[in-house]
């Protein structure tokens, strides 16, 4: 209860923050949408879709996923403008719950990613893209995990080194491989055997494969529970890591 | 209010290969009692913040225990969370967020509900004499006036005990002034106050125990008054003619009340006595007694520069 309580406090706070400076919403949504009008089009070739609808399925899907991760890994910069604020250290002095002062940011890191992905789904509807709402949302869940994942991890690492100067590179360096392993832009189905082998020990891979798996409508295939399985273990164990940096930082 | 017994923290810090071991805290031994403003004075780096960080909970003692409201430091720090304020150095106010949203927000998360946490700050507002700026902007107020949310922020829950570190630093003598204003009325509403400083006039003129903390360890404590007459009691300045200044001295040398006794080369005596506002009449009789007349009398009392120094053989100033 008292940790319900504690976790709304902070997520309407930061929220509260965020909506005070709505031009997020342009910046988060305006990159996906270039993407989504210069890049896709090369698809339908490259790709030998039949239609352009089809091609949407592929890449609409790897899209957001990319956008879960990158809007959760450079969330931790915030967490450092508060560190240096002393805004953390007030918190921390006080009795609520440090998985609270996580999970708050967290979730409204979450909460801001499903509406990009929202609006980026209804432009897509636009170019053709078809899906039905029982697997969207099914493909939401699977991106809100992956953000409180890297959000989460994002705060606990930057908890740890306390400088943007630390963070940007560390951050750079993590998510480029995952995102090049992952198949987020090409399907990794074209990729040579040695490459698909080291992509299948990359969770994101397994993530994208998932969410395209529901957008096109194949609510059965394993891959969809398997990267929700994956998904959701790496979220818990990212949150209970980044819960007890927050509880035991120093300064 | 505060006991703590053999508190000790050290760091490691690397240098290059090679892990260092820093002993910040060695062993403090306080007592602070219900009540009073205790002040911490020492250099920068004497470990004075990191001994407040530990009482806050922030940080975790490697040794020795400390009781703080009547709850364990190290067995229930969450109970100590909730009977004290901390009120840290840095600041701790968000630039984009107004003075009336810090202080909600820190009165919820102690758990208190909205409408009161409400009520709380409107009145901290008001007592700090913030209500005109309360819906602005942090980010848009003065030194002063952002400390004073800061406090305001510390003291939200109504503790029994606030922890203040350098609260003073970097305001202007007005705004300094004004602040000491604020901690005296902490300790009229019944607060007990510890305060961390590098200001021997703050310790001085606020505190009314202190502890002086160098190189991890507490050299000395006590009231200033008592700290000072410590060391070397006071000095009484007799201005006289050049004159008359043998024969003042042949009167004066003896007398019970004066331990030492020197003679300026311009005239005049320095009399080294325990306690000088005693002493003054009778100097003043034994002279007029003896028929002789002063020019001037002058009493110096050591300050806590002078405490300071023969405590750790160095100036605080210098330090």
């Amino acid at each position: 209860m008292k940790f319900a309580r504690d976790t709304w406090l902070i997520f309407q706070r930061q929220t509260q923050l965020l909506l005070r400076n709505p031009v997020w919403v342009f910046v988060g949504v305006f990159q996906p949408v270039m993407y989504l009008l210069l890049f896709a089009p090369l698809l339908k070739p490259a790709l030998n879709a039949p239609t352009q609808a089809e091609a949407y399925k592929i890449f609409v899907p790897g899209l957001l996923v990319l956008l879960a991760i990158f809007g959760g890994l450079f969330q931790g910069f915030g967490l450092i403008a508060e560190l240096r604020a002393g805004v953390i250290e007030r918190s921390r002095v006080t009795p609520i719950s440090r998985l609270a002062l996580l999970l708050g940011r967290s979730l409204r890191d979450v909460v801001s990613l499903i509406v990009q992905a929202v609006i980026i789904t209804l432009l897509a509807l636009l170019f053709d893209l078809r899906v039905f709402i029982g697997d969207l949302l099914l493909a939401y869940l699977m991106l809100a995990l992956i953000a409180l994942m890297t959000s989460a991890v994002s705060y606990g690492v930057a908890l740890k080194v306390k400088s943007e100067d630390a963070l940007a590179p560390l951050m750079n360096t993590v998510a480029q491989p995952v995102l090049l392993l992952s198949g987020i832009l090409l399907p990794l189905t074209f990729a040579p055997g040695w490459l698909q082998g080291i992509a299948n020990w990359n969770p994101f891979s397994w993530a994208v494969d998932g969410t395209r798996s529901l957008f096109a409508g194949d609510l059965g295939s394993d891959k969809v529970w398997q990267g929700l399985s994956i998904t959701a273990v790496l979220a818990a164990l990212g949150v209970y890591w980044a819960a007890r940096q927050f509880a035991r930082s120093v300064r | 209010m505060i006991e703590t017994r053999g508190l000790r923290k050290s760091f490691r810090s690397r240098a290059g290969r090679e892990t260092k071991t820093v002993d910040a805290v060695r062993g403090v031994d306080l007592d602070v009692a219900k009540g009073e403003i205790f002040g911490f004075l020492g250099p920068n780096g004497a470990g004075k913040t990191t001994t407040l960080r530990m009482l806050a909970t922030l940080i975790e003692p490697d040794g020795g225990e400390a009781t703080i409201a009547g709850a364990d430091l190290r067995k229930d720090p969450a109970e100590v969370r909730r009977r004290i304020g901390y009120v840290p150095q840095g600041g701790s106010t968000w630039d984009e967020s107004t003075a009336r949203e810090e202080l909600v927000l820190h009165a919820r998360m102690y758990g208190i509900s909205k409408a009161d946490a409400q009520r709380r700050a409107a009145r901290a507002l008001d007592a700090f004499q913030l209500t005109e700026y309360a819906d602005r902007k942090c980010k848009t107020y003065s030194g002063g006036q952002r400390r004073r949310v800061e406090i305001a922020l510390g003291i939200i829950h109504e503790p029994k005990i606030v922890f203040l570190d350098e609260p003073t630093t970097g305001l202007d003598p007005q705004s300094r002034a004004h602040m000491w204003d604020e901690i005296r009325r902490l300790r009229s509403d019944g607060m007990t106050v510890f305060i961390t400083t590098h200001y021997l006039d703050e310790a001085d003129a606020l505190c009314d125990r202190i502890a002086i903390m160098d190189n991890g360890e507490v050299v000395a404590e006590g009231t200033p008054a008592e700290l000072k007459r410590e060391i070397s009691g006071d000095v009484v300045l007799v201005g006289l003619d050049l004159a008359a200044t043998p024969q003042a001295a042949q009167a004066l040398d003896g007398e019970p009340y004066v331990n030492k006794l020197e003679t300026a080369d311009e005239g005049g005596l320095r009399l080294y006595v325990d306690e000088g506002a005693t002493a003054i009449p009778q100097v003043l009789r034994r002279l007029d007694h003896a028929g002789l007349e002063l020019r001037s009398i002058e009493l110096h009392r050591p300050s806590l520069d002078d405490v300071f120094l023969t405590k750790t053989g160095r100036s605080l100033r210098e330090s």
